[in-house]
């Protein structure tokens, strides 16, 4: 079967800065992804419908307001919701800026991955090509 | 009812999915759409159980060129359909990237509102690499929308220039989405994308040329004596919401007009005809490149051309021949 990766590209909260947002999708693109692009201002319930609705294989989310801490979780949780399950096949990446001893925290709450400012859009790409959950 | 199926884990796949369908679960909406996207073989027997539900949907095709405003009046018309109590599932084609196959699929960032409606279902489509303006499955991925139950299936196509009317095969009403300032009289005439419009828009109407803009419009549309149906035209402004309860009336009175007069059939089986000219020539396409280049006759052919010893056209009909005659007992 013929499979085209999927991915939201999701910004949650409230910053208004999706250039970060917008280069990760041109990769993700340029690597022959399918993206769909959330727009800017999503709330966590937003997102994950639409993860559901557009049946992706990953979540990329981008946040640079600080506030990572309540809504990337929340953005899980809103995934497990929306897919009546506690394992969830979805990849869930952030991105931006994200303090190391948060990082952690992100992770033990259902962030796969989190890549700072800096790093190389290839490696992102790897990681994600390999690390699929469906 | 799944009686008929293999057994194991694809029938339990297979149930899940039509049972998803069936009991109106959006994520088995969400995954047929991509077994059927992806041309699985798990596909055909979701589509058996989509084909035999289908019949309840209006389908609307939106279409226009980049930037006249589609995806926001796709916003403001979700808006119009569910202040009426309807449900409305949207599907929005974005072209495809022709060297990686990769898309950005952008319709999401204007349509804002409603977004955890459970009475509005959204999914963004990659054209992956067919032209018409729509992608190549988005007859079948329509059925199971109307499977699934929708009031309304809107469908926005890519942003088309002059030909793209892959639509009109589809949809029982389509809406042609136009902008002030985008041509003068002479685009108006051209064959093509104008032809297809059961109700136009002109979008942005705000702007001070709007008015030209509708009197080009309606001039061209005049110039036809023969409607059974004048296509109306119509002022919005989508970004404010102008003029799209308007908008709707008129596809209604268009569906309404179809029904009375018997065309909605008509319609209908159009779509049979060209889901089955799709499929016909996605399957023969296939099979026999496939087959020329696993035997070699296709390095010997490209040879052939490149010589100048043949033309295309004789070598398609050579290959046709070949592979097509040969044998017709493949399992289905």
């Amino acid at each position: 079967m013929d499979r085209t990766i999927r991915v939201l590209v999701g910004k949650p909260g409230l910053d208004g800065h999706d250039r970060g947002a917008k280069v990760i999708a041109r990769s993700f693109r340029d690597a022959g992804m399918e993206v769909i692009y959330s727009g800017l201002h999503r709330t966590p319930e937003e997102l994950a419908r639409m993860a559901v609705e557009e049946d992706v294989d990953v979540v990329a989310c981008s946040i640079l307001s600080g506030a990572h801490n309540t809504l990337l979780p929340r953005v899980v949780e809103c995934l497990k919701k929306e897919k009546g399950t506690e394992e969830l096949d979805v990849l869930v990446l952030a991105g931006g800026i994200i303090p190391a001893e948060d990082v952690e925290f992100l992770k033990a709450n259902g962030v796969d991955e989190v890549f700072g400012p800096g790093t190389n859009t290839q490696d992102i790409v790897e990681y994600t090509k390999t690390n699929l959950k469906r | 009812m799944f009686s008929g199926y293999p057994g194991g884990m694809v029938l339990y796949l297979h149930n899940q999915i039509i049972q998803g369908l069936c009991e109106r679960k959006r994520a088995g909406l969400a995954r047929a759409v991509t077994l059927v996207e992806n041309g699985s073989e798990h596909a055909r027997h979701i589509l058996e159980e989509a084909y035999r539900l289908r019949g309840h949907s209006k389908v609307i095709g939106i279409t226009g060129s980049p930037g006249v405003g589609k995806s926001t009046l796709v916003d403001s018309l979700i808006g119009a359909i569910r202040e009426r109590g309807d449900s409305v599932g949207v599907i929005a084609v974005d072209p495809s990237s022709p060297f990686t196959g990769g898309a950005i699929l952008g319709d999401r960032v204007r349509v804002r509102s409603r977004t955890t409606d459970n009475e509005v279902f959204f999914r963004s489509l990659a054209s992956r690499g067919y032209l018409g303006g729509l992608s190549r499955h988005t007859g079948d991925i329509i059925t199971l929308f109307d499977a699934f139950g929708f009031d309304y299936v809107l469908v926005e196509t890519v942003g088309t220039g002059q030909s793209e009317v892959d639509i009109m095969r589809y949809a029982h009403s389509v809406l042609v989405v136009m902008a002030p300032g985008l041509g003068d009289d002479i685009q108006a005439i051209k064959a093509g994308i104008l032809e297809i419009g059961d109700v136009f828009c002109v979008n942005k109407a705000d702007h001070p040329d709007a008015d030209r803009a509708v009197a080009v419009l309606e001039a061209m549309l005049g110039l036809n004596r023969q409607w059974q149906w004048k296509p109306p035209v119509v002022k919005t402004v989508a970004s404010q919401g102008k003029g799209v309860v308007e908008l709707l009336g008129k596809i209604d009175e268009h569906l309404e007009f179809l029904k009375q007069n018997g065309l909605l059939e008509e319609r209908v089986s159009r779509s049979y005809i060209a889901a089955l000219e799709d499929n016909i020539r996605r399957d023969t396409v296939d099979r026999i490149l496939t087959e020329a280049r696993l035997d070699g006759t296709l390095d010997l052919v490209l040879t052939q051309l490149s010589q100048g010893k043949t033309y295309p056209a004789a070598v398609a009909k050579q290959l046709i021949g070949k592979y097509l005659c040969a044998e017709e007992s493949d399992n289905q």
